[in-house]
């Protein structure tokens, strides 16, 4: 079986400076996979360059072909999209514009379609379908940021930093979320600060420093592994 | 060749050439142009090129000085030269009016506002009676330099190009001081060079006034060469056509200037004879071959001709840095017991959210205290109130006697604290030493002038031996001479720290400095960190990594969405039961 | 002040007005969308009016010949850029709209051009010999430095602006043109009189915004591009291409500029470089409205046009200077107000 994403000795590079150094990385399908590490680790850049946000020397392959050279708008067509740090939503437009936008490169009859499944995961997004994006709460907020990127029918998402500023009672609801969206068949990729929680909902993990993977494995191995414990979760 | 020889011998050509035997009169008279627009376009390369403010604007300014002498020299009979300083006057009253205007606009709104005023004023000129209205004024007494009339194109060539060789030497010394440092750091931003006391707003209107000033001394050389003057040269399309110049030429470099004047002008003369003969009697090719160049060098060639040729003219050497008596510290801040910084009650709401909820605590002199706290709890924002780049809501900041509550980031610049910042914002192509002596623009005085006419010296190796002194300090000598961009990530944080000890100052505030270094690097980090408080200094910093604050600070204080939830001892924060649960989470 | 004489002034400004509005909300489209201050819309009010003029009078103008060459010239650089990178689908949707579509123009404008062709002929050949060239422009000149600084992207307007003025007298000659009214028509409403010409500005100002407030609120295309105009990464992420709502948000500046041309040519002669300073007075409408706000634009036009006609009247040789003058109490109020961040330019 081919990985979904398979990303191969891959080098990122913002001026002069490495950000992602001969980094390897693989998703199955079915698959939970988190990357953890501290801020400035290149976790970040690492999920942009996937997408096609920043250019990256390496094998960049998805479902087996080759990628690298593909533009953002044909990596959504095929099955990839990440939710990023900050969301990017479109502040000034309705919560039902931001996703049916979110299903620019479907069809308009399946867009109609998605649109009500996603209602129906998120029930708090079709009570606020009219209201603008800009004026919802940071957990609503993250649902629209997941709900529109679902309207892609991915079949990997990538989620950077989902439960960034939120408060612990809606991180659980989104770790939930993520669990059952790998129910339905989407695999996901997944950056967190929050490494515990990572670790938890997570089949397999990576862990990065300065650029690198310097640690990898079954995700309730590294939750137990002493340095993990020591770096990422400030205990000695 | 000798860097140092190339400037004599450009000087040298140039003045032989209208004596040289067999030289075409029309030769000279395009010389004369091209000198008379390089004026104008070396103003442009300090205002768009160092300063990143665009002006099309600028023919208006030639405008300005020549109406001046020639309205002053017909009508009242006074000779040029007297009429000089009135007409570069008159320019730079004109340019402070509309640089008060314009200047402080950001980005897009000055080249609209040029552009506004470049076809108001044209029109203006051509509808003032004084003026002669759209036939201008005629009869202009031509220069007279010691009974030598300088009437014909040969002679008036002398002072053209004595004009603009003195310039762009001028240019040359202002941007090598202490004003030009701080002009070149505009484009790097405002926060950073503010942080460090630079008054940029005042910094951006003499770059503003000095290049409408060069505009103005073309004017005055044009309107005695011509001997009449009237609307048409001070039009919009002459001002974009000067700016054309700059950018084709390279508007980062002087000598740019002087490359696009000569390439514009000859391709004009060069279009006007030639399309003739190709499209017929089409007078206008000259604006389309123009504008698709303009289109084209933007495209291939950002940084202009120049840019290509400074690579066949020799290289400066890396100057040595002589020694040079200290500069002057700071007095120590005598204040008792009182601490250094006290923060209190501080908040911070955007909108609903509040950001920054309430946060009160205090760091004593010598100490090094920490905030820390998960991704969005605060800590920047924090950071900003402090520093005097965000205003708070409510709430106090004392600092060494001082209220700082409402203070600008150049305040408290000035009251001595300085930092360092999350994404280093270093000036990639300066030098690493000319970066770190930023940092000490607040300790030397060198003024506009002084610089200009390199009256500065004393003072300049003042402050480059106190940013050498700096940079060995941290541990950076043997990069002194190397572009700042050219570092590795962890050596540019070190970079900027030792830019913030430039500033002789009581207080270090380091956003995150140990983000992205390595693990010796950081061990390096806290080693410097350490000597600088055993040495008495005061350290604020933002971290996210608990191994690296854990072992060297006195004092944390924790935040977690905006609220301080602990503050003790780093024995004491690591047992806290809050702490653990703001950064396990509670999804564990 | 007579008041017969306020009113016609009103009358007079709310139809010069009614143009800028339009100039001035196309101005803002392009710039939120690309960043890019789009000094050349006025070169395609000026193309707009001429091409009609020449052909209400059966002639065929040069704007045809141009269509191809800036076709060919965008397929060209598309096709250098990552032609071998493109499917065969791909290559061949690229050609029908760069070198298809263009053939179709011109001979669609050599059968149709003649002396007893009908207004709305003409005025959908101007259209559409005029619209496609903001596309073209757009790849050739601007999506190259799409990511550049904002005044990277304005001095590149400049440069195309200095072209096309260039090429439109090579086209359209020295001499200004004026066209017939579109309608005969008249109307009274008390002492003033209609023309059918104001009436037409009037009507096809209204249906112009208010088919873009539809095209913006109903369509996904108008939804892609206000999307952009919000967040570039984000839509980016969703699968919109930046050159894809460059080039419609170039292609609607370049049709509402060519409706405007056609729209002033009746009333005033124009030569091929009046379009610059009549785009400017947009932009004075623009700047008022900051750049951002359509109703404010709008309004703000309106007043422009209202100041310029009583300019006109008073003092008619400093027309021009009190018009961009109005823009300096909005510049400094801009420059008192807030803290301006120009960190990310």
């Amino acid at each position: 079986m081919t990985a979904l994403l398979d990303i191969e000795n891959v080098f990122v590079r913002y001026g002069q400076v490495n950000a992602v150094r001969s980094l390897s990385l693989h998703v199955e399908p079915g698959e939970i996979v988190t990357v953890i590490g501290a801020n400035g680790a290149g976790k970040s850049t690492l999920l942009n360059a996937a997408m096609g946000l920043l250019h990256a020397d390496g094998g960049l392959r998805f479902d087996g072909a080759d990628i690298s050279s593909w533009g953002i708008e044909r990596r959504v067509e095929s099955g990839l999209c990440l939710v990023p740090e900050k969301r990017e939503l479109f502040g000034a437009m309705s919560v039902a514009d931001n996703l049916i936008l979110g299903g620019f490169r479907v069809e308009p009859t399946e867009r109609t379609r998605i649109l009500a499944s996603v209602y129906e995961r998120f029930p708090r997004l079709a009570e606020r379908r009219k209201q603008l994006a800009a004026t919802l709460s940071g957990g609503e907020r993250q649902m629209l940021a997941m709900g529109r990127a679902l309207m892609s029918k991915p079949r990997l998402l990538m989620l950077d930093e989902p439960s960034l500023g939120l408060a612990p009672r809606i991180v659980a609801d989104i770790f939930d979320i993520v669990r059952k969206l790998r129910e339905a068949g989407v695999s996901i990729l997944l950056v967190e600060q929050n490494a515990r929680a990572a670790l938890n909902v997570a089949d397999r993990a990576y862990v990065m420093e300065l650029g690198e993977v310097i640690l990898s494995g079954g995700a309730q191995q590294l939750a137990s592994d002493p340095r993990v414990a020591a770096s990422y979760l400030g205990l000695h | 060749m000798n860097a140092r020889l190339a400037l004599p011998l450009a000087i040298l050509v140039a003045a032989a050439i209208p004596v040289l035997p067999g030289i075409p009169p029309f030769w000279i008279t395009l010389l004369n142009n091209i000198g008379l627009a390089a004026l104008v376009a070396l103003g442009l390369v300090l205002l768009t090129g160092v300063g990143g403010l665009t002006s099309f604007g600028q023919a208006a300014f030639c405008g300005f000085a020549a109406y001046t002498s020639a309205l002053l020299t017909t009508r009242y009979g006074l000779s040029p030269w007297l009429t000089l300083p009135v007409s570069l006057l008159v320019t730079g009253i004109a340019a402070l009016v509309l640089g008060v205007i314009t200047v402080r606009l950001s980005g897009h709104y000055l080249p609209l506002g040029t552009i506004a005023w470049g076809i108001s004023i044209y029109y203006l000129f051509g509808q003032i009676e004084m003026l002669g209205r759209h036939d201008g004024l005629s009869g202009i007494a031509p220069l007279n330099f010691f009974g030598v009339s300088l009437r014909e194109p040969a002679t008036i060539y002398y002072a053209i190009w004595f004009a603009v060789f003195a310039a762009s030497i001028c240019t040359i010394f202002l941007l090598d001081s202490r004003i030009g440092r701080a002009m070149r750091s505009l484009r790097g931003g405002r926060v950073a060079a503010e942080s460090f006391g630079i008054n940029t707003a005042r910094l951006k209107l003499i770059a503003f006034v000095y290049a409408a000033v060069l505009a103005g001394l073309s004017g005055w050389l044009y309107v005695h060469y011509q001997r009449t003057v009237n609307p048409t040269p001070f039009g919009l399309h002459v001002g974009i056509e000067y700016l054309f110049m700059a950018v084709l030429g390279g508007a980062g470099y002087v000598w740019g200037a002087v490359t696009g004047a000569a390439l514009v002008t000859l391709l004009k003369d060069i279009l006007q004879r030639v399309s003739p003969m190709l499209v017929g009697n089409f007078t206008q090719i000259d604006t389309i071959v123009f504008g698709v160049l303009l289109v084209l060098t933007l495209q291939f060639a950002p940084r202009g001709v120049w840019a290509f040729l400074r690579n066949l003219a020799p290289q400066a050497r890396p100057r040595t840095i002589a020694a040079a008596e200290p500069l002057r510290r700071r007095a120590p801040a005598t204040q008792g017991d009182a601490p250094l910084l006290g923060v209190t009650g501080l908040r911070k709401q955007f909108g609903g959210l509040v950001a920054v909820n309430d946060v009160s605590f205090h760091l004593k002199a010598g100490e090094i205290v920490a905030l820390i706290g998960p991704n969005g709890a605060g800590k920047s924002t924090t950071f900003n109130l402090i520093s005097g780049v965000a205003r708070p809501t409510s709430g106090s900041v004392r600092f060494a006697g001082h209220d700082l509550s409402n203070a600008s980031a150049q305040e408290c610049a000035k009251l001595g604290m300085a930092r360092t910042f999350q994404h280093v914002k270093l000036l990639p192509e300066m030098s690493v030493l000319e970066n770190v002596a930023l940092g000490a623009h607040l300790r030397g005085h060198a003024g506009l002038f002084a610089s200009m006419f390199r009256l500065d010296r004393a003072d300049e190796a003042r402050l480059l031996a106190e940013a050498a002194r700096q940079i060995e300090r941290v541990g950076l000598t043997e990069h002194m001479h190397k572009p700042a961009g050219s570092l590795a990530l962890g050596q540019q944080r070190i970079v900027e720290i030792a830019r913030a000890l430039c500033l002789d100052p009581r207080l270090l505030l380091l956003d995150e400095p140990a983000a992205g270094l390595r693990h010796f690097e950081k061990q390096n980090l806290a080693k410097l960190l350490d000597g600088l408080r055993q040495e008495g200094m005061s350290v604020l910093l933002v971290e996210h990594d608990m191994g690296f604050v854990m072992g060297l600070t006195d004092h944390i204080v924790v935040l977690d969405f905006g609220t301080k939830i602990a503050e003790g001892k780093p024995e004491a924060i690591r047992e806290n039961p809050a702490v653990l649960q703001a950064y396990l989470g509670s999804a564990a | 002040m007579d008041s017969l004489i306020f009113l016609f002034l009103v009358q007079d400004g709310a139809t010069n007005g009614a143009i800028y509005a339009l100039l001035g909300l196309a101005l803002v489209l392009v710039f939120a969308v690309t960043r890019v201050i789009f000094i050349p819309q006025g070169e395609f009010v000026a193309y707009g009016a001429l091409t009609y003029a020449l052909l209400a009078t059966g002639r065929v103008p040069g704007t045809v010949w141009l269509l191809p060459a800036m076709g060919l010239a965008a397929f060209a650089i598309e096709m250098i850029g990552k032609g071998s990178r493109m499917s065969g689908r791909e290559i061949a949707t690229d050609a029908a709209t760069h070198i298809g579509l263009p053939v179709v123009v011109v001979g669609a404008t050599f059968a149709l051009a003649d002396k007893s062709a009908s207004a709305l002929t003409n005025v959908l050949l101007t259209l559409a010999m005029i619209m496609p060239l903001g596309p073209y422009l757009y790849r050739i000149a601007f999506q190259p430095v799409a990511d550049s600084t904002v005044l990277t992207l304005f001095t590149t307007a400049i440069g195309v602006h200095l072209a096309m003025t260039g090429l439109g007298l090579a086209m359209f000659g020295a001499e200004g043109l004026r066209a017939g009214p579109l309608t005969d028509a008249r109307m009274e409403i008390g002492p003033l009189m209609l023309t059918g010409q104001n009436i037409a500005v009037y009507v096809a100002t209204v249906a112009l915004i208010a088919g873009l407030w539809v095209f913006f609120e109903k369509s996904l295309y108008g939804k892609a591009l206000r999307a952009t105009a919000v967040n570039r990464v984000g839509a980016r992420l969703v699968g919109i291409r930046t050159s894809l709502s460059g080039g419609l948000a170039f292609g609607l500046a370049a049709a509402i500029g060519a409706a405007s041309g056609i729209l002033i040519v009746p009333m005033t002669t124009v030569y091929y470089d009046s379009g610059f300073i009549i785009g400017l007075k947009g932009f004075v409408a623009a700047i008022i409205g900051a750049l951002a706000s359509y109703p404010g634009t709008a309004l703000a036009a309106l007043f422009v046009g209202v100041v310029e006609a009583f300019a006109s009247f008073y003092a008619s040789n400093l027309k021009e200077v009190i018009v961009f003058m109005l823009i300096v109490p909005v510049l400094v109020w801009r420059s008192l107000g807030a803290v301006h961040d120009d960190e990310e330019e």
